[in-house]
């Protein structure tokens, strides 16, 4: 009985190290940008990173959580995660059966989510290091300034139902990460820092550079609504709220 | 005895107010301060609707704590035939629910944002006093709901909306509906009540254009609407969703602009406005004829129908109700009233200049289109052309307008010549003609049409409402096109 059980946690192990295997990453060169809200305006420095080309699937929580039962959808503590966590799912380890596996898994609070980056060595990315390769098309590694890149971002916000969709289904970046836009929105490590106060008409006053889209025309300003939708988005949160269109992938430091 | 003491206080210094105030004539500001302190007994539930209907008025109940539960929907709709637009709804209509409350009540607002949304959003209702009118208390996130109160303290008819970054884009997709806070006592009865919203949309495509239409940010920054409507769409309240009424019965519209641009000029056709709640306040002003409504506001307007037929409610900046979809109409059903009005009594010609023929613009420039279509193709394209195009004048079933539009359903002076029906569409016609046994004496622009255009649309009306079932194609327009 014993042996058992010890031979099903070592076989769920590899299961689970298996998976994370094939969650492949990769190199994204640092550099500096200015996003549309910051401190001042000013040119924000990224510093070498590797990224999770994919967003976490739902095989890969699922094989999480059963090793991981404090994650579990029925066991989880209230404060790390609400009533909308994992909803959807038949019980603990059990996914509907209209899931896709290797959709992206959403319905997942910030604290889940970090657990989940750390329990492989790893961290979710800061709201500037995804801005930073968010801002990719698939051949330069700046493409706000482009009327298609902006356009395909904004006709998603627009798009029912995405988050059923398999990982990959988007378009490749330049650096090789899928699915930055037009899959499902993607928790950040500091999703909160920029405060926006629900309000936004008011936040004229705290950011300037929130509205700086509202007043002329072109590309620009079209790159601002993106963006600024992502960002407002992100204010409306809180760590332990779960959502059907908010998943999240992993970054580790190039040590 | 202590609490009685107290109520004595508290009676005295409600009066203190209105004692200073006889002498320095501002009653209202002493009214104001009343508002607040009217005490809520029970709780309701509010009853919400869907435009274009409203909730029952008030009459004498006591102000209650009023629960409001209100739904975002994000989801595809209708602008226009062919054409659909991703609507973002406060319960899942635009202009979104119409909450009626009255002076005094506290209102519970619950925002639910549905899960399958993308966006957060929140409300920003007019008739609240508080910072940003409760968009800082119920900024919510998709799947997630958020619950704050008020006190409504000054009867109007006020305008909600989401204010959300971009703020333009909530309410441009159709975020905007309107709140009732009626007096004590309730509003004067009246016999019909209706709920319309104007609204103005930006399209990648321009007006008609089939598919699915993403939202423009250009042009709204540019103040270039593609549609101006009533009630979120061409064609809410025309054909058989028009508003009705009987003679002699007295009409109460709770008019709205969502914007987020455009001010309108409402007027109804052949009616004037018996009392018009000047920008939805307390002033009243009578015998109006239009009135304005700026974005973001609203109005009450009243009238008595005396005669029957179709009124037709615009926005008398007038391309946009011929052009860009805000049109609407009351039907009025009862007797004629020969003297208020009398019909039409002579008829003639009169062409000091010649009779000129109008001309639009932008004509001449015709490309070579390949055109294969079946005829049920040619028909289905003809059909959006005839919305688009021809059915302001003839109307939705070819009836035409007695006296002023002949009829194309099952008309005999169309089925006769079709040469002569191409001719004109394509040249227009001026002067009298018989259709169907009656005289007609109007004028029709040519209309800018490609020929393929001309084709498709008269092989649909050919093809309907009993009509000889003709195809017409773009080689027989070019030919009568040619022969001049």
């Amino acid at each position: 009985m014993k042996t058992k059980h010890l031979i099903l946690i070592i076989l769920s192990t590899f299961t689970w190290l298996g998976l994370q295997a094939q969650t492949k990453m990769v190199f994204i060169k640092g550099g500096t940008f200015v996003p549309l809200y910051g401190t001042d305006s000013l040119p924000v420095k990224i510093n070498d990173l590797y990224m999770d080309v994919y967003p976490v699937t739902n095989m890969q929580y699922l094989a999480f959580v059963k090793q991981h039962q404090k994650w579990q959808k029925n066991k989880v503590l209230r404060i790390f995660a609400d009533q909308n966590y994992l909803m959807g799912w038949l019980n603990d380890t059990t996914l509907a059966n209209n899931m896709n596996r290797m959709s992206p898994v959403t319905n997942i609070s910030w604290y889940a989510a970090k657990a989940y980056c750390d329990c492989l060595d790893k961290r979710l990315p800061t709201v500037d290091e995804w801005e930073y390769v968010g801002m990719a098309n698939d051949s330069i590694p700046d493409a706000r300034l482009l009327k298609n890149y902006n356009t395909y971002i904004l006709a998603w916000y627009e798009k029912p139902r995405s988050y059923k969709n398999t990982i990959g289904s988007t378009f490749k970046n330049y650096y090789g990460v899928y699915d930055m836009h037009g899959l499902v929105w993607e928790w950040t490590s500091d999703f909160n820092s920029i405060l926006i106060s629900g309000e936004s008409r008011k936040d004229v006053d705290n950011d300037k550079n929130l509205f700086c889209g509202s007043g002329a025309v072109g590309a620009n300003d079209l790159m601002d609504y993106a963006a600024f939708m992502r960002y407002a988005l992100r204010g409306s949160l809180k760590a332990n709220y779960a959502m059907r269109n908010l998943g999240f992938r992993c970054v580790s430091d190039v040590k | 005895m202590k609490s009685k003491k107290m109520k004595l206080l508290a009676a005295q210094l409600i009066w203190l107010p209105l004692f200073f105030s006889c002498n320095s004539n501002k009653v209202d500001s002493s009214l104001e301060l009343d508002t607040a302190l009217i005490p809520v007994t029970k709780t309701m539930e509010a009853e919400l609707t869907a435009p274009p209907f409203v909730p029952a008025p008030v009459g004498n109940r006591a102000a209650m704590t009023l629960k409001v539960n209100m739904e975002i929907i994000e989801k595809e709709g209708t602008m226009t035939d062919g054409v659909t637009y991703n609507y973002w709804t406060f319960g899942g209509t635009v202009p979104g629910s119409f909450i009626r409350t009255r002076v005094g009540d506290e209102v519970e607002f619950t925002l639910s944002n549905h899960p399958d949304n993308k966006l957060p959003h929140n409300i920003d209702l007019h008739a609240v006093t508080g910072p940003g009118g409760g968009a800082t208390s119920s900024f919510v996130a998709p799947g997630h709901h958020k619950m704050f109160k008020f006190k409504t303290l000054q009867p109007g008819i006020y305008v909600y909306h989401c204010a959300t970054a971009p703020v333009g884009m909530h309410i441009a997709n159709g975020m905007y509906g309107l709140i009732l806070v009626e007096p004590e006592g309730g509003l004067p009865k009246v016999d019909k009540e209706y709920y319309i919203m104007q609204g103005d949309f930006y399209t990648e495509g321009k007006y008609g254009e089939p598919g699915l239409q993403a939202f423009d940010m250009t042009k709204a920054v540019e103040e270039r609407a593609d549609y101006v409507v009533f009630n979120g769409h061409v064609g809410a309240l025309t054909g058989d969703n028009a508003i009705t009424a009987k003679v002699g019965e007295t009409v109460r519209l709770y008019v709205g602009n969502g914007g987020p641009n455009l001010t309108s000029s409402f007027h109804v056709i052949g009616e004037i406005f018996d009392k018009v709640k000047i920008e939805g306040g307390s002033e009243e002003n009578h015998d109006v004829q239009t009135t304005l409504i700026p974005a973001g506001g609203a109005t009450i307007v009243e009238f008595k129908v005396e005669v029957p037929g179709t009124f037709i409610l615009v926005d008398h900046a007038i391309f946009r109700a011929f052009n860009k979809g805000a049109l609407a109409m009351l039907k009025v059903e009862g007797k004629d009233n020969l003297i208020v009005y009398s019909g039409m009594v002579q008829e003639g010609i009169y062409h000091p200049e010649g009779g000129t023929i109008q001309s639009m613009p932008g004509e001449g420039a015709q490309a070579a289109v390949v055109d294969n279509k079946t005829k049920a193709e040619r028909i289905e394209s003809g059909q959006q052309i005839y919305m688009n195009t021809c059915f302001a004048c003839h109307q939705a079933s070819g009836e035409g307008v007695p006296n002023a539009f002949p009829p194309l359903a099952k008309s005999d002076y169309l089925n006769a010549d079709i040469k002569r029906a191409i001719g004109i569409v394509v040249h227009g016609k001026t002067g009298k003609i018989t259709v169907n046994g009656k005289a007609y004496n109007s004028v029709m622009t040519r209309q800018t049409l490609t020929d393929v255009e001309v084709a498709d649309v008269l092989t649909y009306v050919y093809n309907s409402w009993d009509n000889n079932g003709t195809e017409v194609t773009p080689a027989m327009v070019t030919e009568v096109k040619s022969a001049h």
